[in-house]
């Protein structure tokens, strides 16, 4: 266990060297901060300077060994747009960004599973029928249609709710309503078919057969099967937290870390971009060595493979 | 209002999204007898059994009449349905290692049954947990009683599966191909087990196979099924020494025997008919060889014979003999040995 937990560990910072290293490498290779920070018009001498200021007169390779050496001491860059420290830039940004994620995180789990799931235990039925349509207009909408259909509908038409801002929780509702109905269409699809797979199963007629009430044949008997797909879903979900929110943040001015990362890509503020993408890979690779851990916790025929 | 006979078929029908896979099944089981089913895959030998628990899936539509003890299961509440099963009526199945739960551990899953029918838990279940699975023979129950079911092996999953179903302490145990995924000299020691258990508890059983002579060492009695219906039923004796039915002939012609002069198999020609189009009159007649025009037009009642057997052929093979009861378990032995 110790041996797959480090193994893991190594795995996951193997991963985020990666994502550092092509993000600095791509961010490099694709523009200049020096004209975007500066304008088109300003005389060499000073983009020189602020070149050398931001060492980008020095070969790639040596700016890289710089910034890796840099991150093991924790220094994170500096904003060339704000002069400050970027990750703390960055760090301000997130629990805007977590008031939209985590109730959409939450309203995708308490709805998504449990409309799979009894569209399962009650297949054919309308309630089946309704909720696999559900799911289909819920995750083949893009989030920026369906961010601008509901402003059409709440904000324009029915004027109950503001459109843009972060000033009232009134304002937090058409942002985590945009993000949330995809994701609980993708879950409710996935625990249906998780859970229609399970009850298909010999053990659960065995649970029948031994006399066992139809609830705690779905309750302890399949529910527990079921939950490794679901849980792999949900993983990638909590994944998303901090990465999830860029285009419903743009669209309804919403001042967290996806904004953010827009107008950084857009200035070719480098700190802040790299600051923010390893943020990203970290929740993403974090909520991944969680579910692989819950997978053993899930299902011992796992755990016993991992052992190995 | 209790009859004689424990369970009481009568007409079972079974259809599957409207095509009919089972067409009347009227069958007794007496108290602590053993009765075999046998026949080719997909004639409905398992389909009767889960039927009659209810264990079908949503899709099939089930008629007629199940009794257990004159209380009927067809039809009642779906409380009816889970008083019986495990507690009257237990069943194993074919695939013992999926046929128990992979996360849940294995004493967990005999405590949770014996808790639905004895009302037992903690230390007192683990206590009889650990007896049955003593009496159903895995070794070291103690410390396996903690592990997964991945972490045995198919036998003593059928072990584990057959203590699960003692728990209940049912009048019958229904045994559906307990053997066929399991290795030859396992097979022999769970059809041991079923014959010890059954002398121990006298639970009736029902031993459904294709394997005819593991029928003969279990049962005393067999249903030879085709196409969902029963075409002969009788005594093991009378159905080995001299089967009636062209169907049941064939099933003997078709098991190579160990002893004798070396002889040709003979398989019975062509497959079963598939449910959806079941070929007009006796459904066995497009591959019998005695098949005469009336069995293309009427299909055979089945109707009790002389020696008590029941037959539903126009035209049976072989014949009653005066002395057949030497000849019978001469066949007998030979099969099983």
């Amino acid at each position: 266990m110790l041996r797959f937990v480090s193994t893991r560990i190594l795995r996951a910072l193997i991963t985020i060297l990666a994502v550092l290293t092509f993000a600095f490498v791509v961010l490099r290779m694709s523009g200049d901060p020096a004209q975007v920070m500066l304008g088109p018009d300003v005389p060499q001498e000073s983009v020189d300077a602020f070149r050398k200021a931001w060492g980008l007169d020095q070969p790639l390779w040596i700016q890289y060994l710089a910034y890796i050496k840099a991150i093991f001491t924790g220094d994170f860059g500096v904003s060339m747009r704000d002069k400050a420290s970027a990750m703390q830039l960055v760090i301000e940004r997130i629990p805007a960004t977590l008031q939209l994620t985590i109730p959409a995180l939450f309203l995708k789990v308490v709805i998504g599973i449990p409309a799979g799931v009894y569209a399962a235990l009650h297949r054919q039925s309308a309630v089946d029928r309704g909720v696999i349509l559900a799911a289909i207009f819920g995750f083949t909408i893009p989030s920026f249609v369906m961010g601008l259909l509901l402003v059409l509908i709440f904000s324009i038409t029915l004027g109950l709710l503001p459109s843009g801002g972060q000033d009232t929780w009134q304002h937090g509702i058409l942002p985590t309503l945009t993000m949330s109905i995809g994701g609980i269409g993708i879950l409710a699809r996935f625990s249906r078919s998780a859970m229609i797979e399970v009850m298909g199963q010999p053990y659960i007629r065995t649970a029948s057969a031994k006399g066992m009430p139809w609830q705690d044949v779905v309750w302890r008997h399949a529910l527990p099967n079921a939950a490794v797909p679901i849980v792999t879903i949900v993983g990638f979900m909590v994944g998303s937290l901090i990465a999830g929110a860029v285009v419903v943040e743009s669209i309804f001015s919403w001042p967290g870390i996806g904004r953010l990362l827009v107008v950084s890509v857009t200035n070719r503020d480098l700190a802040v971009v790299q600051c923010i993408l390893l943020m990203i890979a970290a929740t993403m690779v974090v909520s991944n060595l969680i579910v692989d851990l819950l997978y053993g916790w899930l299902d011992p025929r796992l755990r016993a493979q991992s052992a190995h | 209002m209790v009859s004689k006979n424990l369970v009481e078929l009568r007409g079972l029908k079974v259809a599957f999204d409207g095509v009919q896979v089972l067409h009347g099944i009227d069958l007794d089981v007496g108290r602590g007898e053993a009765i075999g089913l046998v026949g080719e895959s997909g004639c409905g030998k398992s389909v009767t059994w889960l039927a009659a628990l209810g264990l079908l899936p949503g899709k099939a539509t089930v008629s007629g009449s199940v009794r257990v003890d004159g209380q009927e299961l067809i039809g009642g509440p779906r409380t009816v349905l889970e008083g019986v099963r495990g507690k009257r009526i237990a069943m194993i199945f074919q695939d013992p290692s999926s046929s128990l739960n992979p996360v849940l551990r294995v004493g967990r899953q005999i405590t949770e049954a014996l808790a639905i029918h004895r009302g037992l838990s903690g230390d007192a279940a683990r206590a009889e947990a650990l007896r049955l699975l003593d009496m159903v023979g895995i070794p070291d129950a103690r410390r396996r009683f903690e592990l997964f079911p991945h972490e045995f092996s198919g036998g003593q999953c059928q072990r584990v599966m057959i203590a699960m179903a003692l728990a209940g302490e049912p009048d019958l145990l229904v045994a559906d191909e307990p053997t066929t995924a399991l290795d030859a000299t396992i097979q022999a020691q769970i059809l041991d087990l079923l014959i010890e258990l059954r002398a121990e508890t006298g639970m009736a059983t029902i031993f459904i196979s294709h394997d005819l002579g593991a029928v003969s060492q279990v049962c005393e009695r067999a249903c030879v099924m085709y196409a969902g219906r029963i075409v002969e039923q009788g005594t093991i004796e009378a159905l080995f020494d001299n089967p009636r039915h062209p169907y049941t002939r064939g099933l003997f012609d078709a098991i190579p025997r160990l002893d004798g002069p070396r002889e040709r198999l003979i398989p019975i020609q062509g497959t079963v008919p598939h449910p959806r189009d079941l070929p007009e009159g006796c459904a066995f007649s497009p591959r019998c060889s005695h098949a005469a025009v009336d069995c293309r037009s009427h299909r055979p009642d089945l109707d009790p014979l002389a020696d008590g057997r029941l037959l539903a052929c126009h035209h049976p093979v072989g014949q009653v003999l005066a002395d057949t009861r030497r000849n019978a378990e001469t066949r007998v032995m030979e099969t099983v040995s």
